[in-house]
């Protein structure tokens, strides 16, 4: 508890040079699917290791298992080989202790509940208070800008508000972990924006490690500490890349050169492969 | 202007309703008219057909009585009879609710149970479903007696034999709807339940209780219907005392058509009046979730 604590705190100090706690490491990971017409190589020997407060995305093209990558980290989906430790444990064990919040492509909110009982329901499910579930979910519910919405139902909100929405329910849970698959590629550019902001702001807020699947690589340079470039058939991991930029930018960064240097690496990446035929 | 008033949706409703009245009094003409004919011949007497169109719709026991002889029927047994009366349609429609109330919350309770232990459990499924189904092909005017007459002989009287037809007849679409609804979630719901590490409990009653209560209503205004056909069912071959069935019963027996038809009348605005009320019920609950469609 005390550690966790120096590190919150030198994160708050310094940028990247604190001690950190590895969340995720693979080792040799693969899966295949089986399917009629023979096995699909979904993923094949992925090495990886995630440090504690790292914002990481996957991206690559359709087909490159960086969805597939996410469930098995969630438990969604089990390895066929390999290993996989997420915060010290088994996905299976990170799932069941409640460790990580999962945000869909879609928002997947329950017809039936307002916003406000929505992001009540991981709460629910895990038998807290009612005091701290009313506080939870007025904190990110503020934090998303939805808390003049509390009290309405899914189909009375706009796509974009649906999927804070659902952002606020994972972040009720207060995870040490953020797993999110394409949150925002059903949104259009100005609200994508919009969201990556506050999504940068929110992780630097409460110092979690954020996994972010996309295949937008000005989402992936704008949010990203390390990006993971994939690609498919099988799919494997081609290059990690470690961002110069700062941890904490805005949407001026894009101007910057080092911005179209970076998003420069990853396209000549991609192609290199032949990750896009 | 003709166009406009066609287009209205009362203009369709009317003429609908116009048709089939006049279908109805040159239905009760060729009916009634065949009868009176049969009745001069046999008495050998000569006849004409405008004394014919007189008598079709005044006859004593007609074989089809014509619309407004069944509205006088309906007056006098309504509106001119004191509820308490066992002459009063109301009395004998109250009966027959009571009995198709009762069956039917019997009924959609055990439809709901039996739906849930199929959805539960794969050997409940496969050895319960086959009987669900058989019960259902047994003809219920065969059964009917043979209920009733067991529970009399365990002194199991009264509105309870019929509840339990109604019950028989209601459970079965209940049980159908609700085990498909409640495997209908969202397997995105489903897959968030699963990251929220939540109990088998409380994936039923946050989420498949609620996903199923689409499929739970549309089965429920069947099996209403269903009830009232039980309990009139219940009433005809038991000799009750009264029920609408009873009514129907006694009526063919004297030969009082006009008395047979009220009761359909009354039965058939009762079934009317439960669907629509299970309906209003779906509404007030389905419409926050953004109406009864947007599942």
């Amino acid at each position: 508890m005390l550690a966790a604590q120096t590190e919150i705190e030198s994160a708050h100090t310094s940028d990247k040079t604190y001690p950190q706690r590895e969340m995720i490491s693979v080792e040799d990971l693969s899966l295949i699917f089986p399917s009629p017409d023979g096995e699909v190589n979904a993923l094949s020997n992925i090495n990886l290791n995630i440090k504690q407060g790292d914002f990481v995305s996957f991206i690559g093209p359709s087909g490159c298992g960086k969805t597939t990558l996410l469930r098995v980290i969630a438990d969604l989906e089990k390895a066929t080989s390999g290993g996989l430790k997420v915060n010290g444990t088994s996905a299976e064990d990170a799932r069941l202790n409640r460790l990580y919040g999962y945000v869909f492509q879609a928002p997947g909110l329950l017809p039936w509940r307002n916003i406000r009982d929505n992001c009540a329901l991981p709460m629910e499910i895990s038998a807290q208070s009612s005091e701290h579930q009313t506080k939870q979910i007025d904190k990110y519910l503020k934090m998303v800008g939805l808390q003049e919405f509390h009290n309405k139902f899914p189909w009375q909100l706009s796509g974009g508000m649906q999927q804070r929405a659902s952002i606020a329910r994972a972040l009720c849970l207060n995870p040490d972990l953020l797993l999110m698959d394409e949150p925002f590629g059903a949104l259009d550019e100005i609200t994508r924006d919009h969201m990556n902001i506050e999504l940068l702001r929110i992780w630097a807020e409460t110092q979690k490690t954020v996994i972010f699947v996309t295949h937008s690589i000005a989402e992936a340079v704008l949010l990203s500490t390390h990006i993971v470039v994939m690609s498919p058939r099988p799919g494997r991991i081609i290059k990690v890349i470690e961002s110069p930029l700062p941890r904490l930018k805005t949407l001026a960064v894009r101007d910057q050169e080092a911005f179209h240097t970076l998003a420069a690496e990853i396209r000549s990446a991609l192609a290199d492969e032949h990750a896009i035929d | 202007m003709l166009t406009k008033i066609i287009e209205k949706k009362w203009f369709a409703l009317v003429s609908l309703v116009l048709a089939l009245l006049a279908l109805w009094y040159a239905a009760a003409l060729v009916m009634n008219g065949k009868q009176i004919i049969q009745n001069y011949e046999r008495k050998h007497q000569t006849w004409t057909y405008s004394q014919v169109i007189d008598q079709a719709y005044t006859v004593k026991r007609p074989m089809l009585p014509a619309p407004h002889q069944v509205a006088i029927e309906l007056k006098k047994s309504i509106f001119d009879k004191s509820v308490t009366s066992k002459r009063s349609l109301i009395y004998h429609a109250q009966i027959t609710l009571n009995s198709t109330l009762l069956g039917f919350a019997l009924g959609s309770l055990l439809g709901i149970l039996i739906a849930i232990g199929i959805v539960h459990n794969k050997t409940l499924e496969s050895s319960l479903m086959p009987w669900v189904i058989a019960s259902q092909t047994i003809p219920i005017l065969a059964i009917a007696p043979i209920i009733v007459v067991v529970l009399g002989a365990i002194n199991i009287t009264g509105v309870v034999p019929k509840a339990i037809i109604s019950m028989y007849l209601s459970f079965f679409p209940v049980t159908i709807a609700m085990a498909k609804g409640l495997r209908a979630s969202d397997t995105l719901h489903e897959e968030l339940m699963y990251t929220y590490n939540a109990s088998a409990k409380q994936v039923f009653w946050k989420l498949r209780w609620y996903s199923a209560q689409p499929y739970l209503f549309a089965s429920l205004k069947v099996a209403i219907a269903a009830a009232l056909v039980g309990a009139i069912v219940a009433e005809l071959p038991t000799g009750a005392q009264g029920g609408l069935g009873s009514r129907l019963l006694s009526g063919s027996y004297y030969g009082q058509t006009e008395q047979i038809w009220a009761a359909l009348i009354v039965s058939a605005l009762l079934g009317s009046i439960l669907v629509w009320i299970v309906g209003l019920v779906e509404k007030r609950l389905l419409s926050r979730r953004g109406g009864p469609a947007n599942v």
